[in-house]
C-alpha cells in the first residue's frame, strides 16, 4: 500500500506495540491481559508492516518463521506443565521460584502465557502472511 | 505415574510440534512421527498394565480438586481404548511411509495425525463432559484437514458432507453439555454420576440422555444418522481412511458407552431399549448398504456402519456379559477394520482402482495378500477361530441370557450377510481372473506388508488366546457397572 503516513506511523507503531504486547503479557499473571492477547498484538506489529512496507520486509524483521514460532510455543507450553511433573506434583501444577534479587518470582504459570504468546503470534502471522502473499 | 497418566496426550503433541520444527524435511517427520507413534504405544501398553495391577487411575491437572479441575481417568476401558488407539497409529504411521504421497508430507500430514491421536487419546482420558467436547473438536479440526488434504475432487466433496454433519453433531453435544450444566450445577462426570443418581426430576435427565445419544450418534455413525461416513471415508488416502475408519467412530462409541453406563442410568428400560433397536436397525441398513455397493472401501465404510451396530448393541442389553462383550468386540474390530482398510490400500497400489468389478487375479499373483485379506474379512463376518466369532458369540449369549432373541436374530441375519458382503470382495479381487494388467510396484511397499501382517497376526492370537482378552474386557465391564470405584478415585474419598 502506497501511504505516506501509513508507512511513517508504522515505523513508530511497530515497536510501540511489541513493547506493548510484552507489558500485556507480564500483566496477564494478575490482571486482565495475558499470553493470547499478549500474542495478538504483537502479531498485529509485523501485520502492520506487512501492509505498510510489504510481506517480505515483515517477514525479514521477525527473522524466524512463523511456523517455528508455533512450535517453539507448544514445546514452551509443554515443558511449563512438564516442570510440576519433575517436582512431583500432578502436571501443569503451578509452581513458583523467588529470585535472589529484587523480591521478584517466576512462575510456570509465566512459562505457559509464554508459549501462548509465540502460538498465537506464529499462527496469527503464518495466517495472514500467506493470505497477503497470495492476494493478487 | 504422573507422567504416565498424561503421556498419550502429551507425546502427540511434543512429536507433533517437532514435525513443525522441521517442517522442510518431510523424511525427517516421518521418522519422527513414526517414532512418536510407537512411543505412544508402549505408554499405552505401560498404562494398561498399571491399570490391570492397580486399579482406576485418576489426576488432577494442575492440582486443582475434582470436581472444579480438569481431571484425567483412566479405567481399563479408558487404557483399552488408548493401547488401540496407539496400535492403530502405529499401523498407520508404517504403512504411510509407502502410502502417502510427497505433497501431502510437505503440507502437514505427520503433525495432523499425531493431533489427531491427541484428540482421541483426550477424549479416552478425561473425566469431564465439557472437555470430552474440547477434545473432540481437536480430532475432528485435524480430520477435517486431513480429509480434504491434497485437495482431490472426491476428497473436498466428502469433507464438506463430513464437515457439516459433525459441525451440527458438535452443536448437538454443546447444547447438550449446557443444559446438562444447568441442571447439575457441575460437568465432571464422576461428580455427574453421584448428582445424576440423587436427581428429583428423571425425565428431564432422560431428555438430556436422548440429546447425548443425538451427538454422539452421529459422531459413531448409528441408524439413521451414519449417511455421512461412507460418503467421505472412502474419498482420502488409504493410510487415512484406515485411521478414521480404526478409531474415529469408535470415539463415538466409547463416549455413547461411557456416559450410558456412568450418567444416564435413571431410565435404562427407556433408554438402554432404544439403544438396543437402534444397534439392530443400524446392523441392518449397514450390511444392506455394503451389500449394494461396488467399490473396495464403500464396502468397507457401509460395514464399519454395522459394526457399530454390534458394539451398541451390548451397551443396550446391559448386563455384565453382554458389555464385556461390545469392549471384545471393539477390540475386535479396530484391529480388523484397520487392516483391512490397509488391504484395500494395497490392492490399490498394484493396480490402481478401487472398482471390484475392475480388479481380480490377485488370488493368483499374490496369495499371501489374499491370505492376509482373508484373515480379517472372515474375522469380520464371525468364522471361528478368528476374533470376530468369539465378539459375537459374547453377544448372542449376552442376548440369550436375558431372552432378547429378536436382537440375538438380527445379529446373526446380519453375519451371515456380512459374510456374503466380504465373500463377494474375495471373488470379485482375488478369485476371478484379472482383468486388467497389474502396475509395477516401487521398493516402499514393503511398509505396506509389515503392518498388514502385524494386525492379521494380532486377529489370529486374539482368536486362539480369546481367553485372557475376554478376562480384560470383563474387567473393564465390571467397572462400568459398578462406577463406586470410579467416584471414589476421582473424588477422593470424602464422599
Amino acid at each position: 500500500m502506497n501511504s505516506v503516513i501509513l508507512s511513517a506511523a508504522t515505523v513508530l507503531l511497530k515497536p510501540l506495540l511489541t513493547f506493548i504486547s510484552l507489558f500485556v503479557l507480564l500483566r496477564g499473571h494478575n490482571e486482565p491481559g495475558g499470553g493470547f492477547v499478549g500474542g495478538l498484538i504483537a502479531a498485529s506489529a509485523f501485520v502492520l508492516q506487512a501492509i505498510a512496507h510489504g510481506v517480505p520486509p515483515a517477514r525479514r524483521s521477525l527473522r524466524v518463521r512463523p511456523r517455528l514460532l508455533i512450535a517453539g510455543g507448544l514445546l514452551t507450553a509443554a515443558a511449563s506443565g512438564l516442570i510440576s511433573v519433575a517436582m512431583g506434583a500432578p502436571f501443569m501444577t503451578g509452581q513458583t521460584y523467588a529470585l535472589p534479587v529484587l523480591g521478584w518470582k517466576l512462575s510456570t504459570a509465566l512459562l505457559f502465557d509464554i508459549g501462548v504468546y509465540l502460538v498465537v503470534m506464529g499462527a496469527v502471522l503464518h495466517i495472514i502472511f500467506t493470505l497477503v502473499e497470495d492476494a493478487p | 505415574m504422573t507422567l504416565l497418566l498424561i503421556s498419550p496426550i502429551l507425546i502427540p503433541l511434543i512429536t507433533a510440534a517437532l514435525c513443525l520444527l522441521v517442517w522442510r524435511r518431510p523424511v525427517w517427520q516421518r521418522w519422527l512421527g513414526t517414532a512418536g507413534a510407537f512411543a505412544l504405544l508402549s505408554a499405552s501398553g505401560l498404562l494398561l498394565k498399571l491399570v490391570w495391577d492397580r486399579g482406576i487411575q485418576a489426576e488432577q491437572m494442575g492440582s486443582w480438586p475434582a470436581p472444579f479441575g480438569i481431571t484425567l481417568v483412566a479405567d481399563l476401558f479408558s487404557a483399552v481404548m488408548i493401547v488401540l488407539a496407539g496400535l492403530t497409529g502405529a499401523a498407520v504411521f508404517v504403512y504411510s511411509h509407502g502410502n502417502i504421497d510427497r505433497f501431502r508430507e510437505s503440507f502437514g500430514y505427520y503433525p495432523l495425525m499425531h493431533l489427531l491421536l491427541m484428540g482421541v487419546c483426550g477424549a479416552f482420558l478425561t473425566g469431564d463432559v465439557f472437555n470430552l467436547y474440547v477434545w473432540f473438536e481437536v480430532m475432528l479440526i485435524s480430520s477435517f484437514v486431513l480429509l480434504a488434504l491434497g485437495g482431490e475432487r472426491g476428497q473436498i466433496e466428502g469433507a464438506f458432507k463430513y464437515v457439516t454433519l459433525n459441525l451440527v453433531s458438535s452443536g448437538f453435544f454443546l447444547a447438550a453439555v449446557g443444559l446438562l450444566y444447568s441442571v447439575a450445577g457441575t460437568l465432571n462426570m464422576a461428580d455427574l454420576a453421584v448428582k445424576l443418581r440423587e436427581t428429583s426430576n428423571p425425565p428431564l435427565i432422560t431428555a438430556l440422555a436422548m440429546l447425548f445419544l443425538v451427538a454422539f450418534g452421529i459422531k459413531a455413525a448409528v441408524f439413521p444418522l451414519f449417511f455421512w461416513l461412507p460418503a467421505s471415508y472412502h474419498t482420502p488416502p488409504v493410510a487415512v481412511s484406515a485411521m478414521f475408519a480404526g478409531l474415529l467412530t469408535k470415539v463415538g462409541v466409547y463416549a455413547l458407552i461411557r456416559v450410558f453406563t456412568l450418567l444416564f442410568v435413571q431410565d435404562p428400560a427407556y433408554t438402554h431399549r432404544l439403544i438396543l433397536v437402534i444397534s439392530g436397525l443400524t446392523m441392518l441398513t449397514g450390511v444392506l448398504g455394503a451389500m449394494s455397493q461396488n467399490e473396495f472401501r464403500r464396502v468397507l465404510s457401509f460395514h464399519i456402519v454395522s459394526q457399530i451396530g454390534y458394539m451398541i448393541m451390548g451397551l443396550g442389553l446391559f448386563t455384565r456379559l453382554a458389555l464385556a462383550a461390545s469392549v471384545f468386540y471393539i477390540i475386535h474390530h479396530i484391529i480388523v477394520k484397520t487392516n483391512l482398510f490397509l488391504v484395500a490400500g494395497i490392492v490399490h497400489r498394484h493396480t490402481g482402482t478401487m472398482e471390484l468389478k475392475r480388479l481380480g487375479g490377485f488370488y493368483e499373483s499374490r496369495p499371501l495378500l489374499a491370505l492376509l485379506f482373508l484373515v480379517p474379512a472372515l474375522s469380520l463376518a464371525g468364522v471361528p477361530p478368528l476374533s470376530g466369532f468369539f465378539a459375537k458369540f459374547f453377544l448372542v449369549k449376552g442376548g440369550l441370557a436375558i431372552e432378547q432373541y429378536w436382537i440375538v436374530a438380527v445379529s446373526l441375519f446380519v453375519s451371515i450377510l456380512t459374510l456374503f458382503s466380504m465373500i463377494k470382495i474375495w471373488a470379485e479381487v482375488f478369485w476371478k481372473p484379472a482383468s486388467e494388467p497389474e502396475q509395477a510396484v516401487s521398493s516402499r511397499a514393503r511398509s505396506l506388508w509389515a503392518p498388514v501382517a502385524a494386525l492379521a497376526a494380532i486377529t489370529v492370537f486374539i482368536g486362539v488366546g480369546v481367553e485372557p482378552v475376554f478376562r480384560l474386557s470383563d474387567a473393564a465391564a465390571v467397572q462400568m457397572l459398578n462406577p463406586e470405584e470410579y467416584i471414589r478415585v476421582v473424588l477422593g474419598g470424602n464422599r
